[in-house]
């Protein structure tokens, strides 16, 4: 992890590139994060990349409800030589959530977008195979919303056999 | 040169180039269905696969199947209720689940993890994961079509299992790991059935190379088939075994150590090609790495508490109940509500059998986790079996998946 004054020169350099990419820094527990504007979040991990953060370690998504923005996509970045972590989040509203995809950077991130995508509804723009990946692909809503009750999905059982979408016709 | 060797030269001059792919009645494509259901499969992965006589043009990895949601049911738990459900992501390494999240948990509250624990914590992680790779070597060979290995690498297995109901009172997903700490120090006995054994297992590992190694259908099934070079790899994201058997010495043991990994001495086997050989090698390698660590941790396990002292996160001795009120009221409080975690986020990685297991978790403040997130190896790794594949034999691809060593209860969690 880069230390708190770290963060900040990255941040500086980030914003030289692109003065309206990075909206602010958290350094919290250890942890380094570079807030970034979701329009632009593409060009900012593509320089942070050039930088060395060359390894997309993990890519989630995470539910700020209630706040706003509250999708938030998380990625993990790791410099495998110099042994450093950065983080960067970038927050969309739940009315159009749309990011760009990094599958071009790496194409490791495919799956990681699909499983987003699945479970919060973010739509990644660019990504070669948005469906869903977990989930049945007919599903409908979003299952990691915080909104999105626990036991909201009816189980199969002999007494509700009858009624259920998954009865044998 | 063997025969094999010929077989394949001989295919070389038979051109299958995918432009001629789907013309003319010679030439068809031909998509098969492998799975849910399929032993080769190592759990319920379905794989759409794009034929062109034997050799897989494409293959499109179908999952889902065991989502159980466990990410989701995670929110709706205490934290230290939380450790039974991660446990159960990735079935063959639930030491590593538990670790990451409480992990990831200690960072976000400032514990410090007392020595003894860390070190228990060691010798458990690494019997795990020669727990795990037992497993993979067994169910691979057993895919190569080598019964007996099976049940060797089974026999050894029950070992370690019944090591860890030794110190847990359970065989899988033991809940041993705690925030904090580790649920109890080991029973008097363990040290010394867990020193057999660790002399034991390197002898059974020079005895399944044995069998195995000197074996030339294994060689040949396993020798530059499906290689995959380290800079696709990473730009897939791929991490541990795989990644090692390349070339790239990435160890997050090595390169970011936690829970007191800098204190011992191991190497970290790589590979040259990373072809399935290298793969193989690799992991069998690591069952004699994985034994010298839990030595080195045995031999000095430092004295002390095997959980921190911390009253608001860990619970108080049982004896204590009796005589103290405070401790009465701490145990009252943690069984009823949990301990509440700061309002913040981390991310803990660690070196998993099979490769970089992250936990990521989000704390509001309250008792109950807002998020936790496994980055789960197996699932990102899988997305290495479409370039490793293509061009190759459908029973290369048997092979490959074998020692792509993908769990799928890690994959859909």
């Amino acid at each position: 992890m880069p230390d708190a004054t770290g963060l900040e020169l990255i941040a500086h350099d980030l914003r030289d590139a692109d003065g309206e990419s990075v909206l602010g820094t958290v350094f919290l527990h250890g942890r380094a994060t570079v807030i970034a504007e979701p329009s632009r979040v593409h060009g900012l991990l593509e320089r942070l990349k050039d930088r060395g953060y060359s390894f997309l370690a993990s890519l989630h998504g995470c539910d700020y409800y209630p706040e706003e923005p509250r999708l938030g996509v998380l990625y993990e970045l790791l410099d495998m030589h110099e042994v450093d972590r950065i983080s960067v989040k970038a927050r969309v509203h739940l009315d159009a959530p749309h990011i760009a995809s990094v599958v071009d950077l790496w194409p490791g991130a495919n799956h990681p977008e699909r499983e987003v995508y699945d479970m919060f509804g973010v739509v990644f723009d660019g990504h070669p195979d948005l469906r869903r990946i977990l989930m049945p692909e007919d599903y409908e809503g979003y299952p990691q919303r915080r909104d999105f009750p626990i036991g909201g999905e009816p189980v199969l059982f002999t007494h509700n056999e009858e009624n259920s979408y998954g009865k044998w016709q | 040169m063997s025969a094999t060797s010929d077989y394949r030269r001989q295919e070389e001059s038979i051109t299958l180039s995918s432009e001629s792919a789907g013309q003319g009645e010679t030439h068809e494509l031909l998509t098969l269905n492998i799975g849910p259901h399929h032993p080769a499969t190592h759990g319920v992965l379905r794989l759409l696969v794009t034929l062109e006589g034997e050799i897989v043009r494409d293959i499109k990895p179908i999952i889902g199947y065991v989502h159980t949601g466990i990410e989701k049911t995670c929110e709706d738990k205490a934290y230290w209720k939380v450790i039974p459900c991660v446990e159960r992501m990735d079935y063959l390494s639930y030491y590593f689940n538990a670790m990451a999240f409480c992990g990831a948990v200690e960072t976000l509250l400032g514990i410090e993890v007392p020595p003894r624990a860390q070190y228990l914590r060691v010798i458990h992680l690494e019997l795990n994961r020669i727990m795990s790779h037992l497993v993979w070597l067994g169910t691979s060979a057993l895919d190569l079509g080598a019964m007996s290995m099976f049940w060797y690498c089974f026999r050894e297995r029950e070992t370690i299992l019944d090591l860890f109901e030794m110190s847990s009172g359970q065989r899988m997903h033991t809940r041993y790991f705690q925030v904090g700490g580790v649920m109890e120090d080991i029973p008097v006995g363990f040290a010394e059935k867990l020193a057999a054994f660790t002399k034991n297992m390197p002898t059974r590992a020079d005895q399944y190379a044995a069998l195995l190694e000197q074996n030339e259908i294994v060689l040949q099934r396993l020798r530059n088939v499906c290689p995959l070079d380290e800079q696709t790899l990473l730009s897939l994201g791929v991490t541990g075994p795989l990644l090692r058997a390349a070339g790239n010495p990435w160890d997050l043991r090595k390169a970011e150590p936690y829970s007191s990994y800098d204190h011992f001495e191991f190497k970290i086997p790589v590979g040259t090609v990373g072809d399935n050989y290298d793969r193989f090698r690799v992991r069998h390698a690591e069952l004699y790495e994985s034994t010298k660590i839990i030595d080195q941790a045995l031999q000095g396990l430092p004295e002390g508490p095997h959980i921190t002292t911390d009253r608001k996160v860990a619970l108080p001795p049982r004896h204590e109940l009796a005589t103290s009120m405070e401790a009465l009221i701490h145990h009252f409080k943690l069984v009823t509500e949990g301990f509440r975690v700061p309002a913040g986020e981390a991310y803990y990685p660690i070196e998993s059998p099979r490769g970089e297991l992250g936990c990521f978790v989000r704390a509001d403040g309250s008792a109950k986790p807002a998020r936790v997130h496994m980055r789960d190896p197996s699932f990102v790794n899988l997305q290495a079996t479409a370039p490793m594949c293509k061009d190759a034999y459908i029973a290369d691809l048997i092979a490959t998946l074998a020692m792509l060593d993908p769990i799928l209860g890690g994959i859909d969690r």
